[in-house]
């Protein structure tokens, strides 16, 4: 043997295998847990990392604004602050408590009974402050007080626009008015994305937009808000002058059909909501009916031109100042004798209007009455929209023919009757109305001959002059053609004797008209012919209206003389 | 061999710390982003706020009393208002 061989130690073969063997199997055990870990478990394991560091956020979206044609915010949504607290976790000092309940506007003790509710683990503190507020109460630093963002709807217009535009509940959704109308239009769908946050809650990444916020879309009225203000201030007058139960008010340009003030009183804070009453809320304008009285005779006069059967010079002979049919006697206020067509309507004979459409087959009559739009809603995007009643002419008896001559036994909204008198003003076409801004002319759908329109509106014009019915609705400057209505309103199956609705339509310019407007007061004590209560109304909104849109003058600018007492007609429907 | 090893080595260190870098700058402008789109959030809010504030000042009722009282204006006679047609 030699000295190597003795320095070396054989070891058995074996041993060298089995540290071998040992290594393998450690790798094959790691290998194994590594495509456990890797592609067995990863979803959980990829669930808990993310739950560690990946949060998904909600995108807010706000409401879109509602403007007026000028561009004036009528609605907005704005964040505000909701304060809310984890009970349990609220440690205050109480000089802390005094100072948060001073920012909250809340008492003491008040607050420390939501405190108190200790059963829940989230109370509300307070809801919609100010952002002020908010930060006040956010630099104090509380334990266990916490705020969240919220949008509350602001609009400035008040009442003034409060039916128009209508409101949002909390959920930001629309209620009423054009909010409701055009929900789907305003509202915005908020998005979520996925991030990584960081240790201290800064977003250091962005994953993935999930769905992107949609912001609501902003909304153009076609309302002017001066004129809306206008118009408003000078119905209310009317309204406590008269001491009428309510009013309403719609101005729309003749040429694009769009409404350019719509009002009504009484109306309501939009803003703050909290005694509302249902009289307040109604919209006399779209949704509310009325019987029109004499306002709807041109209607009938212009049946009567269109089919050939009177001219404005054909006299009908309304001697004795009645007329019965079947036990019921329609009666004029102004016996006359003979009348021409033009004098009907100057003096606003029922018996006249009554004759002229019991010589027309009712046909005739109702398709008129049903192509300016009556019995049908218009087509304007309000919810509720009303389209009033109108009888198939199959089911008319005579005395039924007779009355809607003058307007009863058929009732009507004022936005219907505005939009009916674009015939007049268009030379007889009837345009759709609309609430949005549409700024052009646009074309109407033909429902009497040009020459019937016109004839009709000069006769309207000498309605509003010394010796007609509304005398006052005259301004200085610009012609006006219209007509007066006083109507009985319906009670208890009959007509009541002392309750009116006192009403007046009229266009202007005469010569070339732009604008429309309908005046409506209901139940006015003392006086309560249209021609005194309602046409001055008319004449100063349609005055107004003329300036602020620079429309030429057509008319001599001279002082309108005043009716003298004998003057002025008076009519009874 | 060894020197390709050392190469190599020296190769990827430099690569390692440039994603660090770029992952860094990364996370930095997207914050900086994050922070300016908050901003413009917030310009949005006030510009709502502004607005309605302006429409709450310039209500015609309110400017009109403030004409009428404060500055003792009055609306001009018809008569004496000339409308211009402006010209085309």
């Amino acid at each position: 043997m030699s000295a190597a061989s003795q320095g070396l130690v054989r070891f058995p073969v074996w041993r060298a295998r089995l540290v071998l063997a040992t290594l393998a199997a450690g790798f094959a055990l790691l290998g194994a847990r590594a495509l456990y870990l890797q592609a067995l478990e990863t979803e959980f394991l990829q669930g808990k990392g993310d739950a560690r560091y990946s949060r998904l956020i909600e995108v807010p979206a706000t409401r879109g604004r509602i403007v007026d044609r000028r561009g004036d915010a009528l609605a907005i949504s704005t964040p505000v602050k909701s304060i809310w607290a984890i009970p349990g976790d609220v440690t205050l000092s109480a000089a802390q408590h005094r100072k948060l309940a001073a920012l909250l506007g809340l008492d003491t003790r008040e607050l420390q009974k939501r405190l108190d509710e200790s059963a829940r683990d989230f109370v509300y503190l307070k809801r919609q402050v100010s952002p002020d507020t908010a930060d006040a109460i956010g630099a104090l630093g509380l334990k266990g007080i916490y705020q969240h963002r919220e949008f509350r709807r602001y609009y400035p217009g008040g009442e003034l626009t409060a039916h128009l535009v209508g409101f949002t509940g909390v959920d930001d959704a629309g209620q009423e008015g054009v909010e409701l109308a055009f929900q789907s239009h305003l509202a915005g769908t908020p998005g979520t994305r996925r991030v990584l946050k960081d240790r201290l809650g800064h977003v250091v990444e962005d994953v993935e937009s999930i769905r992107s916020a949609q912001d609501g879309h902003d909304l153009v009225l076609s309302i002017d808000g001066k004129l809306q203000s206008l118009a408003f201030g000078a119905l209310q007058a009317a309204v406590d002058q008269h001491r009428a139960k309510a009013g309403a008010l719609i101005v729309v340009d003749a040429r694009s059909g769009e409404v350019l003030a719509l009002v009504n009183v009484p109306s309501f804070n939009p803003n703050n909501r909290a005694r509302l009453t249902g009289a307040q809320l109604r919209n006399r304008v779209i949704t509310d009916l009325f019987e029109p009285g004499s306002t709807l005779k041109p209607f009938t006069i212009a049946a009567a031109l269109e089919s050939g059967a009177a001219t404005p010079a054909t006299v009908v002979d309304t001697a004795p100042g009645t007329l019965t049919l079947a036990r019921h006697t329609i009666r004029d206020v102004h016996p006359a004798g003979a009348m021409s067509v033009a004098q009907i309507l100057q003096k606003s004979s029922n018996v006249g209007a009554a004759k002229l459409a019991l010589g027309l087959p009712p046909e005739s009559l109702w398709r008129l009455y049903h192509g300016v739009g009556f019995g049908q809603p218009p087509q304007l995007e309000f919810p509720g929209a009303a389209g009033g009643k109108l009888r198939h002419y199959r089911s008319w008896r005579p005395i039924e023919q007779a009355t809607m001559a003058y307007g009863h036994g058929i009732s009507v909204s004022l936005a219907q009757l505005a939009h009916a008198y674009t015939v007049f003003a268009r030379d007889g076409e009837l345009v759709p109305l609309t609430l949005v801004k549409r700024g052009v002319q646009v074309g109407g759908e033909k429902v009497i001959s040009p020459d019937t329109a016109r004839a009709v509106r000069s006769m309207l014009e000498l309605a509003v002059q010394p010796g007609g019915t509304g005398p006052r609705a005259r301004i200085m400057g610009w012609r006006v053609a219209g007509k007066t209505g006083t109507a009985h309103k319906p009670d208890h199956g009959g007509y009541a004797a002392d309750k009116y609705v006192s009403s007046f339509v009229g266009l202007a310019p005469a010569s070339a008209p732009r604008l429309v407007v309908a005046v409506m007061i209901d139940e006015p004590l003392g006086q309560y012919y249209g021609g005194a209560v309602a046409a001055p109304v008319f004449a100063q909104v349609m005055q107004g209206a003329l300036r602020m849109l620079e429309v030429a003058h057509d008319a001599p600018l001279e002082p309108l003389a005043v009716p003298g007492e004998g003057e002025e007609a008076k009519e009874n429907t | 061999m060894a020197k390709l090893n050392l190469l190599l080595l020296a190769v990827l260190v430099a690569c390692a710390l440039g994603l660090v870098t770029s992952q860094h700058r990364a996370r930095k402008l997207f914050s900086d982003l994050e922070r300016e789109l908050n901003r413009a959030r917030e310009l949005d809010i006030e510009r709502g706020q502004l607005q309605l504030e302006a429409s709450t000042w310039g209500l015609s009722q309110r400017v009109e009393r403030i004409a009428a009282s404060t500055l003792g204006m009055r609306a001009p006679d018809p008569r004496r208002v000339r409308l211009v047609a402006p010209s085309r």
